[in-house]
């Protein structure tokens, strides 16, 4: 064949995935608003679940999402700061690293079975608590792969010249090292945020749903991603429509967490 | 003092997914036990899946339904979602002008951050009649769920795939272009050899997501158990068996599940472990 030929057909049939890729972007999002806007008013976030609303399920998700946050920010931070900090890039370092990059891409759902062998059998009942955990399992390898890639962005010449200048290595690491890493990981912990807060697998059998608000975390736990899937299975038109008002909400926080991180490191690369 | 306690913490924080990995791996194995001990290897060639009618806790279990299911997804996903993604991957860094790079990239990444739930409802109610008057059968089943997956790993895998196009040297593909080669040359005698290994390696990592994935599947596959005889046809997969029947079996189903869930551990550490380790060899700085 006409190698000419052969170009301009390779490149044409890249452009038009390029296309199909964006055009699915937007047929996702505008049906998805087309249909949420239709379902969402004022009520739905002044009532819960119990009364077709979903303000107590935004706020168990948001409850479940913080405090995994909390947990894994540090744990993933201070991972991530021995890895490239302290490790000497050792054999063990090496192992470290890995793993958590395999356990980044562990299934979630198998996450979520864990769990409940762990925290919700034992105890007889969903528990927020296990909610929790599952998110915090998920989201901590994240944070030790953005907290390792970022600090290892911060030039040696900033390290060494806190060391010319007597500091402590712990002391370089906090005042200096973080601070100079602090917007790529910033960006780094939104990012992982926006992606838990979205889960529904590893939540089905240890937080599962309630209906009802409570702050209760050792007992069974609003879900925002929990209830559409369950409202979207449900005959019922009503049902339906809270599920689409719910997955627009969703989506909009999880599409403004994840620009917001983008904005943050708009000026890298 | 202070120094030594952080430096503590820090490693101890490093360990903690060696920990929880081998936590998951020793609960599967003991909770599936009694599910491996009655069955053992011939549980990835049996269909049946029927409880006791007597004894709730026990029956008689194989995997061999959602093991098939979960495979013939993934391939779907993966036949259709490869070339497209490096359609793009193509398209992003030899082909868009410099305007065009960035909002086409976000968009793609925007793609990927959308939750998977959100897939699944949007294909039950907007993508699954699309295929069910093109392709028959009624709507839910492989097909679709293999397709809306291939529009979930898209974007993942064109973004490494373009990560790993864009590594290569501009001398390299100027030489090309002097030697008077077309576009299509460069990126194939060029970029493609020298991003080999990103681009494989997208591609097994892609594939580890395709076959983890639970709720887009759940949505779009029937939830059936059956094996399917033609594409369109509902069957299930491992994830989706687990999110609907997991919570309500006990006994031996239960245990089955866990040997289940314990067989998509260890494929997918596996599949995860060989794009890391073969192909995207993270270079220590």
């Amino acid at each position: 064949m006409n190698r000419l030929l052969l170009n301009k057909i390779i490149l044409v049939l890249s452009t038009l995935s390029a296309i199909l890729g964006i055009g699915f972007l937007f047929w996702i999002l505008i049906t998805l608003t087309y249909k949420g806007l239709s379902a969402i008013n004022l009520d739905i976030f002044t009532h819960d679940l119990v009364n077709g609303g979903i303000r107590n399920l935004l706020i168990g998700q948001f409850t479940m999402a913080l405090i995994a946050s909390a947990l894994a920010v540090p744990i993933g931070m201070f991972a991530g700061i021995w890895l490239r900090e302290y490790s000497n890039n050792s054999k063990l370092a090496f192992v470290i690293r890995n793993l958590s990059d395999i356990m980044m891409s562990a299934p979630s759902i198998v996450i979520g079975v864990f769990v409940f062998a762990i925290f919700v059998d034992p105890f007889g009942s969903y528990n927020g608590f296990a909610g929790i955990i599952a998110l915090t399992i998920m989201m901590i390898p994240i944070i030790i792969n953005t907290t390792d890639n970022m600090l290892a962005l911060v030039p040696k010449e900033l390290r060494e010249a806190g060391i010319a200048l007597g500091g402590s290595k712990h002391k370089i690491i906090l005042q200096i090292v973080i601070k100079a890493a602090k917007v790529g990981i910033t960006t780094g912990v939104l990012l992982s945020f926006a992606r838990i807060i979205g889960e529904t697998a590893p939540l089905l059998f240890t937080s599962a749903n309630n209906q009802f608000f409570t702050m209760d975390l050792t007992g069974q736990f609003p879900s925002l991603t929990v209830s559409i899937y369950n409202l979207a299975t449900y005959p019922d038109e009503q049902s339906r429509q809270l599920a689409w008002g719910a997955s627009f909400v969703l989506t909009v926080i999880v599409l403004a967490i994840n620009l917001a991180g983008r904005y943050l490191t708009r000026h890298k690369k | 003092m202070g120094g030594k306690l952080f430096r503590n913490f820090s490693f101890l924080s490093a360990t903690i997914s060696f920990f929880i990995l081998i936590g998951i791996f020793s609960i599967l194995f003991l909770y599936a036990q009694d599910a491996i001990s009655e069955f053992g290897i011939d549980f990835l060639f049996s269909d049946e899946w029927e409880v006791d009618e007597d004894d709730e806790d026990l029956g008689v279990f194989g995997g061999l339904i959602p093991i098939v299911g979960t495979m013939l997804s993934t391939l779907i996903a993966m036949v259709i979602a490869t070339p497209i993604a490096m359609g793009i991957a193509i398209f992003l860094t030899e082909i868009a002008h410099k305007s065009l790079i960035k909002p086409v990239s976000i968009a793609i990444e925007l793609l990927a951050a959308i939750p998977s739930i959100i897939y699944g409802m949007w294909g039950l109610f907007y993508f699954a009649p699309v295929v069910q008057s093109t392709f028959g059968g009624n709507g839910v089943g492989l097909l679709t769920a293999g397709i809306v997956l291939a529009i979930m790993i898209i974007p993942f895998m064109s973004a490494i795939t373009r990560d790993a196009m864009n590594s290569v040297p501009d001398v390299l593909k100027e030489s090309a272009y002097a030697m008077g080669a077309t576009k299509f040359e460069v990126i194939k005698d060029v970029v493609m050899p020298y991003a080999k290994g990103g681009i494989i390696g997208s591609i097994i990592l892609a594939l580890g997501r395709a076959l983890g994935e639970t709720m887009a599947v759940a949505f779009l596959i029937g939830s059936v158990m059956s094996l399917p005889q033609k594409v369109t046809d509902p069957t299930t997969s491992i994830p989706v068996l687990l999110a609907n029947n997991f919570a309500e079996a006990q006994g031996l189903e239960m245990s089955s599940m866990y040997y289940l869930a314990l067989i998509l551990f260890v494929v997918s550490f596996i599949i995860i472990s060989i794009a890391k380790f073969l192909f995207l060899r993270k270079e220590v700085k």
